[in-house]
């Protein structure tokens, strides 16, 4: 019984023999290391923080059944996200706020270029954030362009940007490609910075 | 647009980029994913183009700064319910 706090998980195949033999403590230390972006996931394939909840619940509950059939044929992180992305588009699809993978093809439009802000407008020096309040600050407003990014785009930046998560999870966890991966990751990067840019401008002080 | 062009053509088997081409390519750059002629290109441009290595910047600014979101946690009830579970579950199995 430890604590994995800061020292992150144990490999896999510990995880999985702890869980198999009801180990709580692995257990709990699995549900608060990745509940928080599944959380992230889950929102961007449902409309509310309530069915978001609900579905990071049924994941861990299909979990819980579905340990002793774990074969390893992907880590354990990656099994439960596809688990949790699998019940996200069901419950997406009842909710009819669905966006079928498919139909967001636009996400992969043609690049915006300057229409966000690109480079040849010689982007002005940021300041840096050292007041708690501007950090703060910035952290809403990141909460609030994660919302308003297309949901391939979003879902891709959550899991590599805000969790931390590899670009070879973020594939299999959403069966794309490399390439497909990177294109979303670089329009919501861009997107993202974009806003960040007109937040520092409008924030800025007269001189 | 600005064109970014070396002052010396001695270079070779090293691309170049205008600044657009650049900004679209950061993230394969970052992840490592360029022919090492396109690394180097892009290498190359950065160190001379103010406006570009400052993009390049706010570019890494904006994912440390989304790496930094609050923690969130599940709500206790939901917490509480899935230990539960969790624990049933290997009662019903021993």
């Amino acid at each position: 019984m430890g604590s994995f706090e800061g020292g992150g998980l144990p490999p896999d195949d510990i995880v999985v023999s702890a869980l198999r033999a009801g180990d709580e403590a692995m257990f709990a230390a699995l549900l608060d290391t990745w509940s928080r972006g599944m959380l992230r996931v889950a929102r961007s394939y449902v409309s509310t923080d309530h069915s978001a909840e609900e579905v990071v619940q049924d994941t861990w509950l299909a979990v819980i059944d579905g340990i002793d059939a774990f074969e390893a044929r992907s880590s354990v992180k990656t099994w439960v996200f596809r688990i949790l992305v699998n019940t996200a588009k069901k419950r997406g699809v009842r909710e009819s706020r669905t966006l079928p993978w498919s139909a967001f093809e636009q996400d992969g439009g043609p690049f915006r270029g300057s229409a966000q802000g690109g480079p040849a407008e010689f982007a002005a020096p940021w300041p840096t954030p050292e007041g708690e309040a501007l950090a703060a600050e910035v952290r809403v407003l990141i909460a609030e362009a994660l919302g308003r990014l297309p949901p391939r785009q979003r879902v891709v930046i959550s899991l590599r940007d805000v969790e931390g998560c590899t670009s070879d999870e973020v594939c299999e966890i959403l069966e794309i490609s490399a390439a497909n991966q990177r294109v979303l990751l670089h329009r919501a990067r861009t997107a993202v910075r974009g806003w960040l840019a007109d937040y520092y401008e409008s924030v800025k002080q007269p001189e | 647009m600005k064109r970014f062009i070396p002052e010396t053509r001695a270079v070779n088997v090293v691309k170049r980029f205008t600044c657009d081409e650049l900004a679209e390519l950061l993230t394969a750059y970052l992840e490592d994913a360029l022919d090492q002629p396109s690394r180097d290109g892009m290498q190359a441009h950065l160190s001379c183009c103010e406006g570009c290595g400052r993009y390049f910047e706010q570019f890494r600014a904006t994912i440390n700064v989304l790496g930094d979101q609050p923690q969130e946690k599940l709500p206790a009830p939901v917490r509480d319910r899935l230990m539960s579970a969790f624990r049933e579950r290997h009662r019903h199995h021993s």
